[in-house]
Formats: C-alpha cells, sequence, structure tokens
C-alpha cells in the first residue's frame, strides 16, 4: 500500500512508541498535520516552538522515554535552536521534526525557507534533511535510534514539503537502522576494570561523585550498592540529584559552585575521585589546577570524548555505567572507611545546628524557606522542574530528591525559560506525578505564554514563582564581584496572581512564610493548574558559593550578620 | 605535535561539512585535510592533519566516531607509513633558465606536464619536505602559480591498514552541506 511522506512520518513515529508530539503548525509542514488525523497521536499545541522543545525535553527526562517536537520551516524551526541546544548539553533524547520548502525551492531564499540543517549541526547528534518519501521512513526511524543511543541527544529531521505530498511503497524491514557499532569497541588508551578494582579497594579516602548517566543509564542500584559495599560516601551533580537518595545516609549532597561546603572540602581531601555518569563540568571543578590535587582519579562515561577532557584521570572507561558497575562490584572489598567518614561529619561543623528548617520567622519571607516548606508539604515526593538562577540552586540546597527522575532542570546551558514548558513536557509523561514549578520572576516571563498550553490541555501543574524583582543570580554576581551596581537587572512584572486569573488559573500571593503552607495546601488539593506568587527577600544571595575559576575549598559563605537565615 | 588520522566516512552530502565543523566546534586546527573515494564504493577516506596532544588525539578520535557517517577512524600518527604531497607547479622559464629549471625537476624526479613559451608546469610527488624544498630552489626562476593537494597518508603492511569499512546498508537520507570536486563528501 502506497502512503504519503507524511503518512510515513507518523506511520513510524507510532511504530516506535510516539504517543505524544509537542508542536505548532505552519505551511511547510502542513500535509504532516493533516495527514496527523489520521494516527493515534496526541499533539499539544504550544504557544512558541522553543517550548515545544523543551516540553519533549521535560517528557524524556522524566519518562526517559524519546520526546517528539514538530515546527514548520524558516522561523518555526529557527525558534527551536534553544531548546536544541539546551537537550543537547543535558544529553536529553529528542526528536525534531521540522517542515522544510519544497525540494526545487531549496537554496532559492523562498518564504520561510532556513537552512536548520546546518544552523544546529553542532547542536544536535545528528540530523537529516529529506527530499524524498522513499527516504522519511530510514531518517526518522534513524533518528529515533541516535536519539536514543550511547549518550543520549537531540536529532533533528528536516522533511521537505514535496517530500510529505508524495507517496512510496515502504519496506519497514529494509528501513531500520544499522548504526555502525565501532563506538562501543574499547580503543587504545581505554582503561581496564581492575584497575579501578584495584585503585577502589586500596582507597582510604575515596569518593563517588555521582552525575545524570546514573539515571540516564538506570545504575541507581549500582552506585548504592558500590558506595554501601565500599562504604564510600557519594557527591552528587546538580543534574544527579534524585539518582541517590537524599536521605541515604553515604549521601553527601550537591558539590560544585553552590555545594555544600562539607562536600566540596571531601572532594579536595579525598584521595580517590570515583566520576560515575559525570563530565566535571567547571561549575563542578572550580579552578582545575587545584582541584582535588590529592586524589587518583577513576572516571566512567559512555561518551569516550569526555574522558580526559576538563580533568586527566588515571582510570578512564568508555562503557555504559551500569554495565560496568556490575563487572566491578563481585570485586570491590568490603571496606571499613569509618575514619574518612568521621572526619566529613567534622567538616560539617555546626552546618547540621542550623538547618532552615529548625529557625524561628524573624518576618523575613525567604526563598530557602519557600523551597524547604514545600519539600516538607509535598513530602519529597513532588515532580520539581526549575528554571535557572538563584531559585534553581535554593531548590537543590533544600529540596530533598529521594525518587530518581524527580528534578528535571537545565544545567549544561543554563536556559531561563525551561521550567513552565519541561514541566507541561513531564506531566504529559507521568499524568499521576505531583508536578511543581519553581521558577524565578525573570525567567517565568520568558515563557508564560504556555500557561494557556496548561488551561488548553487541561494540566494539573502547579506553578511556585520565587519573585524578588530581581534578575537575582546576576545580581548577587554583581552584589559580589561588581561592587553592587545593578545594571539591568531591578525587573517588574505582572501582578502574576491576576495574569494567572486571566488565563483561568487559581492563584496566590504569598508574603509571609505563616502563609505558605496554606497557599501550597490549596494548590495540592486543586486538581487542575495553580500558581502561587511567593514574594520573597528582595536581596537575598544563594551560599556557599565557590566563584567562578576559584579554588573549590574557597568558598563565600553566608555573612555572620543574618546567619539565622542560613544552612550553609 | 602532528597527529595523522585516516577517517573513513560515508560518502554522502555534506559529510566534509561534518567533519570540518566538528574540528572548528572543538577547536581543533587542521593542518590539512583531503579526501578521495577508496577501494570500497560508497565509502570515502579523509586523511586529516591535526596539531594536539596525545589527549586532544584521543578524544579526537572519540569525537569522530560520534558522527554518525563516520565508519573508522585510525590514527596512523605512531605506525609505520606513507605520507605524500602532491603538487603542481608553474614556473616561469624561458631561454638558458628553462634549462636549469629542467635539470632541477630531474634531480627532484618530478615531472615537467606542460610546456607554454612562457611558463613550464611541474608535478611532483613526496613528502611535504621534498616539495617545499623543490619549491625553494625554484623560487629565483618566478613561481607564478602553485597548487598543493596536502597530505596523503597509509599504514605500511598489511595489519594496521584494514580494509576500508563497508557502506551502511539502509539508505540515509540526503544531508545538507557544500561539495567537493571529487564525489559527493
Amino acid at each position: 500500500m502506497k502512503l504519503t511522506g507524511a503518512q510515513v512520518l507518523w506511520e513510524a513515529l507510532v511504530r516506535e512508541g510516539v504517543t505524544d508530539v509537542f508542536g505548532y503548525p505552519g505551511g511547510a509542514i502542513l500535509p504532516a498535520y493533516d495527514a496527523m488525523l489520521g494516527y493515534p497521536i496526541r499533539h499539544v499545541l504550544v504557544r512558541h516552538e522553543q517550548g515545544a522543545t523543551h516540553m519533549a525535553d521535560g517528557y524524556a527526562r522524566a519518562s526517559g522515554r524519546v520526546g517528539v517536537a514538530i515546527a514548520t520551516s524558516g522561523p518555526g524551526a529557527t525558534n527551536m535552536v534553544t531548546g536544541i541546544a539546551t537537550a543537547m548539553m543535558d544529553s536529553s533524547p529528542i526528536v525534531c521534526i521540522t517542515g522544510q520548502v519544497g525540494s526545487k525551492l531549496i537554496g532559492s531564499d523562498a518564504f520561510q525557507e532556513t537552512d536548520i540543517t546546518g544552523i544546529t549541526l553542532p547542536i544536535t547528534k545528528h540530523n537529516y534533511l529529506v527530499t524524498s518519501a522513499e527516504d522519511v521512513a530510514p531518517a526518522v526511524l534513524e533518528a529515533i535510534a541516535v536519539a536514543r543511543s550511547g549518550r543520549p541527544g537531540p536529532v533533528l529531521v528536516d522533511i521537505t514539503k514535496d517530500a510529505q505530498q508524495t507517496s512510496c511503497e515502504v519496506d519497514w524491514d529494509a528501513a531500520a537502522p544499522h548504526l555502525t557499532e565501532a563506538y562501543d569497541e574499547a580503543l587504545p588508551g581505554d582503561g581496564e576494570a581492575r584497575d579501578a578494582i584495584a585503585l577502589i579497594n586500596a582507597a582510604e579516602r575515596p569518593l563517588i561523585l555521582a552525575g545524570h548517566g546514573v539515571m540516564i543509564s538506570g545504575a541507581e542500584r549500582e552506585v548504592v550498592a558500590l558506595a554501601e559495599r565500599g562504604q564510600i560516601p557519594m557527591a552528587i551533580t546538580l543534574l544527579g540529584l534524585g539518582g541517590v537518595a537524599a536521605s541515604h545516609p553515604l549521601n553527601l549532597g550537591m558539590m560544585g559552585m553552590h555545594g555544600e561546603a562539607w562536600v566540596n572540602n571531601a572532594i579536595q581531601e579525598a584521595d580517590l575521585l570515583i566520576a560515575l555518569g559525570m563530565r566535571f563540568d567547571d561549575r563542578v571543578t572550580g579552578n582545575i589546577k587545584t582541584y582535588a590535587r590529592e586524589a587518583r582519579k577513576i572516571h566512567v562515561d559512555i561518551d569516550r570524548g569526555e574522558l580526559n577532557k576538563n580533568v586527566r584521570v588515571d582510570v578512564a572507561i568508555a562503557k555504559d555505567l551500569r554495565t560496568a558497575l556490575d563487572e566491578w562490584l563481585p570485586h570491590v572489598a568490603s571496606g571499613n572507611r569509618a575514619a574518612w567518614l568521621a572526619r566529613i561529619d567534622a567538616l560539617k561543623g555546626d552546618s547540621a545546628v542550623r538547618d532552615i528548617q529548625n529557625l524561628p520567622d524573624d518576618g523575613h519571607l525567604y526563598a530557602a524557606h519557600v523551597i524547604n516548606d514545600l519539600w516538607r508539604l509535598t513530602r519529597g515526593d513532588a515532580l520539581v522542574v526549575t528554571d535557572v538562577g538563584q531559585h534553581q540552586m535554593w531548590e537543590a540546597q533544600y529540596y530533598k530528591h529521594n525518587r530518581s527522575r524527580s528534578l528535571i532542570t537545565s544545567g549544561g546551558l543554563g536556559t531561563m525559560g525551561f521550567a513552565l514548558p519541561a514541566a507541561i513536557g513531564a506531566k504529559i509523561a507521568c499524568p499521576d506525578s505531583e508536578v511543581w514549578v519553581v521558577v524565578g520572576d525573570g525567567g517565568f516571563q520568558m515563557t508564560m505564554a504556555e500557561l494557556a498550553t496548561v488551561v488548553q490541555e487541561n494540566l494539573d501543574v502547579n506553578v511556585a514563582i520565587i519573585n524578588n524583582g530581581y534578575l537575582g543570580m546576576v545580581r548577587q554576581w554583581q552584589e559580589f564581584f561588581y561592587d553592587k551596581r545593578y545594571a539591568a537587572t531591578p525587573i517588574s512584572g505582572p501582578n502574576f496572581a491576576k495574569l494567572a486569573e486571566a488565563f483561568g488559573i487559581a492563584a496566590a500571593t504569598v508574603t509571609r512564610r505563616a502563609d505558605v503552607a496554606g497557599a501550597v495546601e490549596a494548590a495540592r488539593r486543586l486538581k487542575r493548574a495553580a500558581l502561587i506568587d511567593f514574594q520573597v527577600e528582595q536581596e537575598d544571595s544563594v551560599y556557599p558559593m565557590v566563584p567562578a575559576g576559584a579554588d573549590l575549598h574557597k568558598m563565600i559563605r553566608r555573612p555572620s550578620p543574618i546567619v539565622e537565615t542560613a544552612a550553609d | 605535535m602532528l597527529h595523522t588520522f585516516a577517517v573513513y566516512v560515508d560518502n554522502k552530502p555534506g559529510v566534509l561539512n561534518r567533519v570540518a565543523s566538528l574540528f572548528r566546534r572543538r577547536a581543533f586546527n587542521i593542518e590539512s585535510l583531503t579526501v578521495g573515494h577508496t577501494e570500497t564504493p560508497g565509502v570515502s577516506r579523509m586523511t586529516v592533519v591535526v596539531d594536539t596532544d596525545e589527549y586532544g588525539a584521543r578524544r579526537l578520535e572519540a569525537h569522530l566516531y560520534k558522527l554518525v557517517p563516520c565508519k573508522r577512524v585510525d590514527n596512523i600518527t605512531a605506525a609505520a607509513s606513507i605520507a605524500r604531497d602532491l603538487a603542481l607547479i608553474k614556473v616561469a622559464a624561458t631561454g638558458e633558465a628553462r634549462t636549469h629549471v629542467m635539470q632541477l625537476v630531474d634531480v627532484y624526479r618530478a615531472r615537467i606536464v606542460d610546456v607554454s613559451p612562457e611558463s613550464l608546469v611541474i608535478e611532483t610527488t613526496g613528502t611535504e619536505d621534498k616539495i617545499d624544498s623543490l619549491l625553494e630552489v625554484l623560487r629565483p626562476y618566478g613561481v607564478v602559480e602553485m597548487v598543493r593537494t596536502g597530505r596523503v597518508a597509509m599504514a605500511r603492511g598489511t595489519p594496521p591498514t584494514r580494509r576500508s569499512p563497508a557502506p551502511r546498508s539502509a539508505p540515509v537520507a540526503a544531508e545538507t552541506g557544500g561539495d567537493v570536486s571529487h564525489g559527493s563528501v
């Protein structure tokens, strides 16, 4: 039976298990939209194509399945660029389908023509320009396979209008992808499992650094097994939060620029770092020259290109993390590292005593209070999607994630405007999860048009705006490093509660800590979307902080005059 | 130090662009890049020379493998190998100078492939050093025009010089990008 290229597109997606797509129609993708009505696909109409890519991304991160976004040529395609780059940096498997002008018009500067495969070449794992109906099936099937395989990431398929309109016979067996396996072979210079095991068994002060790869690989249990057998403490990257339960006694917490002070100090004192599915980002290492100088280093990552990139390591293993850990575990000696664990306890100092939840209400509403209350009221079980900035760091510090894939945030690219659309994707992937958006007043205003999508799709997504009237993280940098010259960081906004009501969303404004619980509980009881505008202390800062490029152990701590609000 | 890679890729439009873009994006400087068909239809071979250290070379190899159209990468820097460059050099030479130039061509085992009243075109193949040296001695006579291919290289003997990989069985959609003169890589 002959199918049009447009039908082949949907047939291929449905065969690969795709049930939901996020998109926005337009001229060059019209044939595909017309054919979509014949397939069992839920289409979510977005308000901007950037939102479609973030939704596909949130969908993928929440579920582990491939997220699909679709847009028309020209501006539809270029609006996807930020979302594609975000997915690339955070290894999120998404497939973007774009319409393209007719193949005969390519290169003629036709209406809404743009070279989207050229534009996205460095920010996709791979991309395809499809100019005939026969090529649609192999391109789409391979795109999905590439997005999922190895280190996941975004793939774009650009399909000309005539390729969507013409008909062809499809041999589905012949169209199945044949990816080169060379990637999985060991190359000269690759480390051996026995070298890693020898280092682990000999170490006195080992530390596991667990990243996003723990969840992508599905190695959550194996990492904990390694930690427990060897009595090895664990430090977690921002994107790794949730991969190991925050409540696990060997889990120290987050590392890096806004990580816990004792975690960063433990890294600097360790004699062995076991880096699992993380990539030594500059936000994690600080000054690379003084980073963990006493430590031998083992690095496992499925992307060989990450090995020996930022940090030179003693054993570099390019392998799926779970496979690697399964090989190690039988050979890891039961450890007794009481002295090392006691040393780390000493590093914690009085931090636990100053835990924010034990502090009295001094009349100010601090963002950290809001997050801490949200964590307590949702019993730590919500799927939280954060934007980028101070609120993102406070969430990472005060919302204790015990469940894998329960925190979704833009780490590598740091994309403001990510949270609301990504939460929509996450809610559609996991309809039974309680989804909270934690977002600043700046980032929210970048993509708040997607509130209309929340309403049109009738989604129960709760939004907590951490509203301090500043682009807070930039303001903090100006306070610390630019002599408090607040260039372009004070930001006004609408009355967010009234705005939400205009969209048909229940809303509340909170200015006192005493009102936090009531507003959160009301939002939770409501089985549809709700928005809370938390008007918090304006010039609060995130502590501790390792200034960009500074030594990891040289952190800025919260100044003593307001120490009663700190939990650093 | 200079590293030489033999890179086998699918012969498809846009692949050269992908490889070149990878080097640019990862801030590696290409000293020379050549590309042409192999003995296997559908597979092209690039010889890429890059100035980087051991770690850089290994990362580059890893990144090349991540390109979907890339079949195989051999770093033949350390292997015993044959490296050649080909040059066409047009020299202004009349009268007595012409005789001198022809003698130099003999000494360097180069060939004269075109003769016109005002000039000669010399073809030479060899290592970059040899061609540089020939160029040096020809310069006083007036080099009007020159073109070089850049390095092509192959490991000696059988084991490292594996056969070119097979082209991909599944047809892959045409990709975007520029063309080069030979083939569509």
